[in-house]
């Protein structure tokens, strides 16, 4: 796309507007204000346009989000802390217009729209879907994962019965495989472009999907600057949901905060997105500009204690931690309040609320109790590990549970890990004695961040945790549905042992914070990434 | 004439040991940078599975000498590999951003020099006075401000409070078209499209961050010029000019000022590769697509082949700039030239 050529650009743009050389003179910021154009600025950079590729970062996943459509999608509602959030209990139907689950639930149906059109014009057919769900599920990587999370593991289990049919076999009913349709995973490509761009070594048009998406989605690229900027165009054929208010968004990338900040102050962008808890506490009190802080639905920011570590075996030194740790002066410094918190709850579980705050506070003669009664009374020396990619909220966390660990006899040193270490020390080998870590699930269940976070030997237990309870319970909760009899009872005692155990030390609830400053309509999504189709001009 | 060219061509000979060495130790340091690039690469919810199969896909389970050859192989023939970062060409990567990196920083020691330079002269010419010692504070601000911190500065007032500057947003702003590329200098590419509306926007963007730099470059610049003319002027060869009844302008621009620029190239030479390599606050804080963010982004991640390109091609850089100094030591200099 970075070779478009500029005069064809300008044809492109200047042709939904009528005026052929008007978007590129003097009078943008007016039309900007009047709607057609939105500028956004962001921190990070956008490495493919591809996400099933090697490599693809979390930021191009907004491509597969804007871009292409889903057979299905989640619904809207308010969310906490203003704006709007997804709403993972409804789904909704994108490109197919209905679909059917067999009684035994292992046969799904759906019917695809039959006025939905690829950008090229040609229809949405069942074997489009079949041809990107084969490749989803062969290209291997965090793709293929993804998919294997509802259920969806290989070829054989899609058909393209007829155009507008398509039919997915399950090998066992799951309630996350309809779910796991909406993320932006198993997104639908225009295959017989695709295929007229495959090679021998690239069966799957890995090189030519990078720089050209193929898709029926609300936008299309317009161009691709990589380290730059994208533009999104308009496709006013789409007929996944509400034609988009804006023509074209223009998506910068700012590396510097201060500069970005500076942007959405003065108006000369229209949103500022990820935005660091600093400034969006300081920027909340501004008139102009629309602060939006939402907690990120299934994600806790931890203190791991490693099993590994002999002194962590104790359950009594785990306790002394989670009563040791001064809660909320972390919350206010490292996360400026933004999130929620995680700690000083009801010590009876009554439901099956997830994120849940802690029945733990800060109360040292509590800590002290529990050192005391533990084999370490005399204390002990540990090195607490962060990672330098999350230093911004790690290492003010860090620095204040050094000093209060020091007062129950725990001398932590504070390791500091590069981010490309980070994930093979903390994940995969899981060696790091006590560390901070934050996993987030995609789908919105709590069965479904214990199957990832308490399951030994699953990659984000990255404290080694073994519990025969947890697995039976979590083995026999992760696909039945959520209202099923067993469900509410085994997600109950879930927590109760995880709260009892401590193999995570919750923390607080992260926030992704968005500005915006002349727009409105922002919804937040679990994967983190901007959805800019629901979005609006501000009437000034 | 002859010599001279048999002295480029020496100067180029010598390159070739220096190149292959760069080749050698850019392969084996990044291979012992901390990390594991299949796995950053996987993603967060990768498996063991997933890993290892983007280490083969990367090559990465192979043998140290046999990636080695396999990378000369691909040397040779032109060919850089994919940064996984950016997902592009590794090429044209450096295509796209050493010109970026280039005009911002030659428009930023232009700038300083045009400063620099007759400050360091006035200076050098009234020790002692007004004119030095206002020399000494400016010189003293400019090499202690952090140029992230001078940087932000300039955008508060000249953007955020004046609001004369253009929005920091890299080389054009929104409203503008890249102009087609030709030599990827936005100024001169604009200037050969004769899109006089793109220059000016180019200009604009290009003001900010190039004052910034120039306010860090100023210093050991006009430091060296002050030196320089100071240890010139009181030479044997200038009171001999004077004794001689030469005029005060050909005794101070014809004799003294030709050798004091001397050690002023070679300052600019040192100035400019640090500068080159070093403005990654500068890139970051005006979102300039330039070189050494992208270096600085590659190594976080460990990404191999940007890495090695980038050390390549600030090895090359670094041959020819000297070179070019060598050729102007000479152009200077009456005794190299002669020689």
């Amino acid at each position: 796309m970075s070779q478009t050529s500029r005069r064809s650009f300008l044809k492109l743009t200047g042709g939904t507007l009528g005026a052929a050389m008007l978007p590129f003179l003097k009078a943008i910021p007016a039309q900007a204000a009047a709607g057609e154009t939105l500028v956004v600025v962001s921190g990070q950079t956008i490495n493919s346009l591809d996400l099933h590729r090697t490599g693809t970062n979390r930021a191009s996943y907004q491509v597969a989000v804007n871009c292409y459509d889903r057979l299905v999608s989640f619904g809207t509602k308010p969310a906490p802390g203003g704006g709007l959030s997804y709403d993972y209990s409804v789904i909704e139907p994108e490109l197919a217009e209905s679909w059917t689950i067999s009684d035994d639930g292992l046969i799904m149906t759906f019917k695809i729209k039959p006025d939905a059109t690829f950008w090229d014009g040609r229809k949405v057919t069942a074997a489009d879907v079949k041809w990107s769900f084969d490749r989803a599920v062969s290209v291997g990587g965090f793709p293929s994962v993804q998919m294997k999370a509802g259920g969806l593991l290989r070829p054989e289990q899609f058909e393209a019965v007829d155009d507008e049919t398509f039919v997915i076999y399950l090998d066992r009913p799951s309630k996350l495989t309809l779910p796991d349709l909406a993320v932006p995973v198993p997104f639908i490509i225009n295959a017989e472009v695709a295929k007229a761009n495959v090679t021998e070594d690239d069966p799957w048009a890995m090189e030519y999907l990078h720089t050209t998406p193929a898709g029926s989605g609300a936008y299309k690229i317009a161009r691709w600057d990589q380290g730059q900027q994208l533009v999104y165009e308009r496709n006013d054929a789409w007929v996944g949901g509400p034609l988009p208010a804006y023509e074209r968004v223009i998506l910068r990338e700012v590396p510097s905060p201060a500069t970005r900040r500076a942007l959405i102050e003065k108006g000369d962008v229209q949103m500022s997105f990820n935005i660091p808890n600093k400034d969006a506490s300081e920027l909340d009190g501004m008139a102009d500009v629309d602060v939006y802080s939402t907690p990120i639905d299934n994600c806790i920011n931890c203190l791991n204690p490693n099993f590994n570590f002999e002194p962590f075996q104790d359950a009594n030194v785990r306790k002394a931690l989670a009563y040791a740790i001064p809660y909320e002066a972390i919350f206010q410094t490292a996360a400026y309040g933004r999130g929620a918190p995680m700690w000083g709850g009801e010590a009876e579980i009554t439901d099956t609320a997830w994120p849940r705050k802690s029945p733990y506070m800060t109360d040292m003669a509590k800590a002290k109790e529990h050192m005391a009664a533990s084999g370490y009374a005399t204390g002990f020396e540990v090195p607490l590990s962060i990672s330098l990619g999350l230093a911004d909220w790690m290492e003010p966390t860090a620095l204040l549970l050094q000093e209060s660990f020091a007062e129950i006899g725990i001398k932590a040193e504070i390791e500091k890990i590069p981010g490309a270490n980070w994930r093979t020390a903390a994940l995969v080998e899981k060696r790091l004695p006590l560390h901070l870590e934050n996993f987030g699930g995609w789908l919105n269940t709590p069965d479904y961040y214990f199957f990832w976070a308490y399951k030994h030997g699953h990659l984000f237990n990255s404290s080694n945790y073994l519990n025969e309870e947890i697995e039976k319970l979590v083995d026999d909760t992760l696909h039945i549905p959520m209202d099923d009899p067993a469900y509410a009872p085994n997600v109950k005692r879930m927590f109760e042992i995880a709260f009892e155990d401590l193999p995570r030390i919750p923390l607080w609830q992260p926030a992704l914070n968005v500005a915006m400053n002349g727009a409105s309509g922002y919804e937040f999504w679990f994967h983190r990434q901007l959805d800019i189709r629901p979005l609006v001009p501000t009437s000034s | 004439m002859n010599a001279r060219l048999k002295m480029i061509l020496g100067r180029v000979a010598q390159a070739i040991p220096v190149i292959a060495g760069v080749v050698v130790i850019s392969f084996l340091l990044t291979r012992a940078l901390p990390g594991d690039p299949a796995a950053y690469f996987a993603g967060p919810a990768a498996d063991e599975a997933s890993i290892a199969e983007i280490r083969e896909a990367l090559g990465l389970d192979k043998p140290l000498i046999e990636q080695f050859f396999f990378y000369l192989g691909d040397l040779s023939r032109g060919d850089l590999g994919t940064a996984l970062s950016t997902g592009q060409p590794v090429i044209a990567d450096l295509a796209g951003r050493l010109p970026a990196s280039l005009e911002l920083t030659l428009f930023a020691l232009t700038l300083s020099c045009a400063i620099a330079i007759p400050l360091g002269v006035l200076a050098a010419t009234r020790p002692g006075t007004w004119i030095d010692h206002l020399f000494r504070v400016l010189v003293t601000a400019g090499v202690s401000m952090p140029t992230f911190f001078t940087g932000i500065v300039l955008i508060y007032v000249f953007y955020y409070l004046l609001g004369i500057a253009p929005s920091p947003l890299g080389r054009l702003d929104f409203l503008f078209l890249s102009p087609p590329h030709v030599t990827g200098f936005y100024l001169i590419d604009a200037a050969i499209d004769r899109d006089f509306e793109t220059w000016l926007g180019a200009l604009k963007q290009l003001i900010l961050p190039a004052a910034t730099l120039a306010l860090f470059t100023l210093a050991p610049i006009a430091r060296m010029t002050r030196a320089a003319m100071l240890q010139a002027l009181s030479s044997d060869f200038i009171r001999t000019a004077r004794a001689a009844g030469l005029g005060r302008r050909k005794v101070l621009y014809g004799y003294a000022f030709r050798n004091a620029l001397l050690p002023v190239i070679t300052t600019l030479g040192m100035v400019f590769s640090f500068t080159l390599g070093a403005n990654v606050l500068v890139e970051k804080v005006f979102a300039w697509p330039g070189i050494g963010s992208y270096a600085v982004e590659a190594l976080v991640v460990s990404d191999y082949a940007a890495v090695q390109g980038f050390v390549l091609a600030m090895a090359l850089l670094f041959v020819l700039l000297n070179l070019i100094i060598d050729i102007a030591y000479a152009l200077i200099d009456p005794r190299i030239g002669l020689n």
